[in-house]
């Protein structure tokens, strides 16, 4: 099966068949994906180099030409390097693209920090006017792309892609979807955290809920959730502990609510290994998660 | 040089480059204006008097030149020019900067007719630029050009060189850097100045007078060549910051 970076570059291309105003814009990285597609449309799909800088600015020249641009590299040199670039040359501008990374928090785990962006969300939400999309699944990726693409005329996403998948793809929905009911807690699984999430608490009385769409974050539904769940809410998020704990806390502001953020630690590991070795270490594992609700729930 | 003057001044008024200091005073309240308002001055005004083919009819006219003013400081030469030409209301001068004002220290395309870029940080409007410049291009428009203004020592700021070497590669023929050098950089540029930095990537490059209207309008004025462009305006050295 192919992953989420090889599916998005294919939908990216058929965008550039079909859609005379979408551009894809390059720092070298898949650059080789998208060669078939810069063949038939050089004028627009531009690798500018190793600038990052450059391909967020750029982005936002294209798309005050009127076009719609689809930005891409690893999430730290996306996100975090050109973050004023993302600031100003996009949202201040009101110039909009879809911004697409991959790497996610450690999918590069023997790479090193420098090639990890655990906080990458947390920054992006600091931006007004961004929406952000988390798939779960490489089949959840086109209809994302397309989706985000088609929205340019409001507002710009990011979409972030990951290696890490859950077992099956869910339907697209914009907001939380409950994969399973339960009265105990709401534990709400965003993107790839589903599959372990769902193997964490196979026992125990909660409802799991799914979603890709980490902002706009769906509000009504969690206030909706949590009403049947004794106002007892669970977020597992693959990126930063806590990065929508305030957007949780709005929705059920007035509630006398219990609230646990599960997600990457604010530490600085120093250790190589695979994915499932740091999401071990950050407890997003099956077992991670399972101690952390079973003890929040006083269950252990 | 192109044809193309910058038609449609509001009904009644035609206003000279001998009117921009009494503009630029209905802003400041004072007669003397700083360096990094009136370095720009003389660019400006032969920008939007002889080269630019804008028009305050048509602001969104796809086929448009582009202005991209990215060094954003001391924009009281800009609003002077865009009222000169009947973009904005003269009236707008005079709360310049305060809370109800849409001028402010650092303009904002969002709440200015005619501004294409906000501008501030430096080192933006360059990759901006360029976005724009291969965005026409990508959508068959081939005629309009696009026009950045820097300071010299925005462009000690490292985005900028990632532009330059970037669009020197691809050979943007509708793009124009104007440089106004006042000697600001701390550093400089050695002794082939800015220019040898933009040639050496592949840009045709001229030094003109900044103060000097007809130099100006020939240098800005060039016809495409294949190549982007750069003309540095070389104006009286900055004293201080």
């Amino acid at each position: 099966m192919s992953d989420m970076r090889m599916v998005f570059a294919s939908a990216a291309s058929s965008l550039l068949d079909s859609d005379p105003l979408a551009a894809v814009v390059l720092a070298e990285i898949s650059a080789d994906l998208f060669a078939k597609a810069a063949a038939r449309h050089p004028e627009r799909v531009l690798n500018v180099g190793i600038r990052e800088q450059l391909m967020v600015s750029v982005a936002g020249g294209l798309a005050l030409a009127g076009l719609r641009p689809i930005a891409h590299s690893y999430a730290p040199f996306l996100v975090e390097r050109a973050f004023e670039q993302v600031k100003l040359d996009l949202a201040h501008q009101e110039a909009r693209a879809v911004l697409v990374s991959v790497g996610a928090s450690y999918d590069a785990a023997r790479s090193g920090r420098t090639h990890q962006a655990p906080e990458d969300v947390a920054l992006l939400d600091t931006v007004p006017g961004f929406a952000i999309q988390v798939p779960g699944h490489p089949a959840e990726v086109p209809d994302l792309l397309r989706g985000a693409v088609a929205a340019l005329g409001s507002r710009s996403t990011y979409l972030r892609l990951s290696t890490e998948t859950n077992r099956s793809a869910l339907p697209l929905s914009p907001g939380l979807q409950v994969v399973r009911p339960g009265r105990a807690a709401v534990v709400v699984a965003v993107g790839p955290m589903l599959s372990p999430v769902l193997d964490a608490v196979s026992d125990l009385d909660v409802t799991v809920a799914y979603t890709t769409a980490v902002r706009p974050f769906d509000a009504e539904g969690l206030r909706s959730l949590a009403s049947g769940c004794a106002d007892t809410v669970v977020l597992v998020e693959p990126y930063l502990a806590g990065t929508s704990a305030f957007a949780a806390s709005s929705a059920l502001v007035g509630r006398a609510f219990r609230l646990l953020s599960l997600g990457v630690g604010r530490i600085e590991p120093r250790r190589y290994g695979t994915p499932a070795d740091h999401a071990a270490l950050h407890g997003l594992d099956a077992a991670g998660i399972r101690r952390s609700v079973t003890e929040f729930l006083g269950l252990s | 040089m192109r044809a193309g003057r910058s038609g449609g001044r509001l009904a009644g008024m035609s206003r000279t480059y001998a009117d921009l200091p009494g503009l630029m005073t209905m802003m400041t309240g004072d007669e003397k204006h700083g360096p990094s308002a009136t370095s720009t001055l003389d660019v400006l005004w032969v920008l939007y008097d002889r080269v630019l083919r804008v028009s305050p009819d048509r602001p969104d006219d796809p086929g448009r030149d582009r202005f991209l003013l990215s060094k954003g400081h001391g924009p009281a030469a800009y609003y002077a020019v865009l009222a000169a030409k009947g973009f904005i209301p003269e009236s707008w001068l005079a709360g310049f900067g305060s809370a109800g004002s849409r001028l402010g220290y650092h303009p904002d395309r969002n709440l200015i007719p005619g501004v294409e870029i906000a501008s501030g940080s430096l080192g933006h409007g360059l990759p901006l630029g360029v976005g724009v410049a291969s965005g026409l291009l990508a959508r068959g428009l081939l005629d309009p050009r696009v026009f950045v203004l820097v300071g010299d020592a925005e462009l000690d700021e490292g985005s900028n060189s990632e532009a330059v070497v970037y669009a020197g590669a691809a050979g943007l023929p509708n793009l124009v850097v104007v440089a106004v050098d006042n000697e600001s950089s701390s550093y400089g540029w050695g002794p082939g100045g800015i220019e040898a930095h933009f040639a050496v990537a592949g840009w045709s490059a001229a030094r003109v007078s900044g103060r000097d209207h007809a130099a100006l309008a020939t240098a800005l004025g060039a016809g495409p060549d294949g190549r982007p462009r750069l003309v540095v305006a070389a104006v009286e050295r900055r004293e201080s910051w």
